[in-house]
């Protein structure tokens, strides 16, 4: 993978469109969670657009790539993105958190191709991303890398850092471990509640590969994750991101963790998000 | 029973690569035979049982057949929730096993008393609970699960348990029930090593004219409903015995089946009591303090025969 050909428009489009769909699904059920949303949209659209080996025609291929929303709450903007990416019908998004509907409000794997794992209990991504990524290790050849994306918030539990001393210890280094560090987590700002600084320092003695990087840069996200991946030891981006990244009411807004915008909120969401 | 898991989970693993052990630094001189054979299949992942769980869901979601090892309350409790969610949610080939259920660990405190995970378990959605009572039942008990091929729990002892059964129980198709015998109008359910307890007891009250049947039920769940049912009719009184909280263990899984079905007798359980938690002492000390040893089973049973004569 080189980030020569990478495919930016494509990207670009597969985000916009992606956080359109999302916009369109927490109005809609007025669920939380569209600022968690945005701010890992793009980075959602760098691996689903060009990083991923994945056949959305055969979701169960065997050599593919896995990729584990360990911030199962952000489950709109995934979902949106596995339907434009052809995993199943767009239309199921019009059922997202609908009565015995496959589209729950966390990521639910069951019955939804392209969901690898059901999430929503913070803590637990990393370390079925490790037990995956040891499995397939076996796997001749080029063997499949795991992706885990994590919340800024959710470091604070304490598996997570299990996790990342056994695969530092065991130098699992098909696993790629992504923060979405939006810097806002659940009750306030993470710099006031629990500091996670200097986060690439506990990484790197955790013995991992840190890559810091602009979670919204297309170009840098996709280089940045090229390198991931088969360095010697697991590797990690620490994506520095905006809560509600591209609307300009909802930026860097704790609020935009639980409100789900109105209708003239949704028409000004629309046109920021398109324009 | 632990050495009984250990060599058959071995000889399994011969057969099928599919087969990992991880263990949470926990096992010295009881995992090295696994560990020397099959290093490629075998993790210590430290003392992070948490991580362990969500390791072993992980290697399951990619074809794997995993069982865990640590001591009870950290085979089972600590992680409970990453068994409920990436295990039993997502219904993978996962098999928890503890030792130590019980009271093994007696003079080492509550910390270390095994009092509750049958209850923690069996509540669990897909989830197989199995309490083999002796070396023999933990082999048939680790085939059983090998073969289901979904969650499991299996529940061992400490190590060096006495042989209740006489013989290899060989047909591992079969739901976890294994009657000792016996005639009369009082059944004694058990499991675990506390069912030779049981069997002194069933000795001492057929002196005081009263035939006792027991029975081995190492499935706590799914529980064998048929025989428990055929047993029910066939019985005035059913005492279950177990190292374990009175509440949420195989004594209420049959307290639960028995009350639904009208005319059967009534059960009464026998267990570890959650006032008691802060006694230290030897396992059998503990079984005495809690009335779950032989003497404590038979005056327990005299006493409910002479209260409510039938």
């Amino acid at each position: 993978m080189s980030v020569e050909n990478f495919p930016s428009a494509a990207i670009a489009g597969l985000a916009r469109e992606a956080k359109l769909e999302a916009l369109h699904m927490v109005h809609r059920t007025r669920a939380s969670h569209i600022g968690s949303c945005f701010s890992a949209a793009d980075i959602l659209a760098c691996l689903y657009g060009h990083v991923l080996r994945i056949r959305p025609e055969e979701p169960d291929w065997p050599g593919r790539d896995r990729f584990i929303l360990s911030k199962g709450h952000a489950a709109a903007i995934l979902y949106a993105i596995l339907a434009l990416k052809g995993f199943f019908p767009r239309a199921w998004l019009q059922d997202y958190c609908g009565n015995a509907q496959p589209l729950g409000g966390h990521a639910t794997a069951t019955g939804v191709p392209g969901v690898e794992v059901s999430t929503g209990s913070l803590g637990h991504g990393l370390s079925i991303g490790l037990g995956m990524a040891i499995g397939l290790r076996g796997t001749d050849g080029d063997h499949p890398k795991v992706y885990v994306m994590l919340s800024d918030g959710e470091c604070d539990e304490g598996s997570i850092w299990e996790a990342a001393l056994l695969a530092g210890a065991r130098r699992v280094d098909n696993l790629v471990a992504i923060v979405d560090y939006n810097k806002i987590q659940s009750f306030g700002r993470v710099a006031d509640i629990m500091d996670l600084e200097p986060f690439g320092a506990k990484w790197a003695a955790f013995g991992w590969h840190v890559i810091e990087v602009d979670g919204h840069d297309h170009a840098a996200v996709c280089t940045a994750l090229g390198e991931a991946g088969s360095v010697g030891k697991p590797s990690v981006l620490i994506a520095h991101t905006v809560k509600g990244k591209g609307v300009s009411y909802m930026e860097d807004q704790l609020l935009w963790h639980y409100r789900s915008p109105t209708a003239d909120e949704l028409r000004q969401a629309i046109q920021e998000v398109s324009s | 029973m632990r050495t009984a898991f250990l060599s058959r989970l071995v000889e399994l693993a011969e057969q099928d690569e599919r087969i990992h052990l991880l263990t949470g630094d926990l096992g010295f001189s009881v995992l090295e035979p696994f560990r020397d054979r099959f290093p490629d299949r075998y993790i210590n992942v430290g003392v992070a049982e948490q991580n362990m769980i969500g390791v072993a869901a992980g290697l399951a979601l990619t074809g794997k057949k995993v069982f865990t090892y640590s001591i009870v309350n950290f085979a089972v409790t600590r992680p409970l929730e990453q068994i409920r969610v990436d295990v039993c949610y997502h219904n993978l080939d996962v098999t928890v096993v503890a030792v130590g259920g019980g009271v093994p660990y007696g003079t080492q405190g509550y910390t270390h008393h095994g009092s509750e995970d049958v209850a923690f378990t069996r509540v669990l959605p897909n989830m197989a609970v199995m309490v083999p009572c002796d070396s023999h039942e933990a082999a048939w008990a680790t085939t059983r699960l090998y073969q289901r091929q979904g969650p499991s729990y299996l529940r061992l002892g400490r190590g060096g348990e006495p042989t209740i059964h006489g013989a290899p129980q060989p047909d591992v198709s079969g739901p976890g029930w294994f009657e000792f015998g016996g005639t009369g109008r009082v059944a004694v359910l058990a499991n675990g090593p506390i069912l030779g307890e049981c069997l002194k007891a069933a000795a001492t009250l057929a002196t005081h004219g009263i035939g006792v049947r027991v029975v081995s039920v190492p499935a706590v769940s799914p529980l064998p409903a048929e025989p428990l049912l055929s047993l029910a009719r066939a019985c005035d009184r059913l005492v279950v015995v177990e190292e374990h909280s009175r509440i949420g263990g195989l004594g209420s899984a049959v307290a639960e089946i028995v009350s639904e079905h009208p005319g059967l007798p009534p059960v009464k359980r026998l267990g570890l009591d959650s006032a008691k938690i802060k006694i230290i002492g030897d396992q059998r000390f503990l079984w005495q303090a809690n009335g779950i040893d032989a003497a404590g089973i038979t005056t327990a049973v005299l006493s409910w025969v002479a209260a409510a004569p039938t």
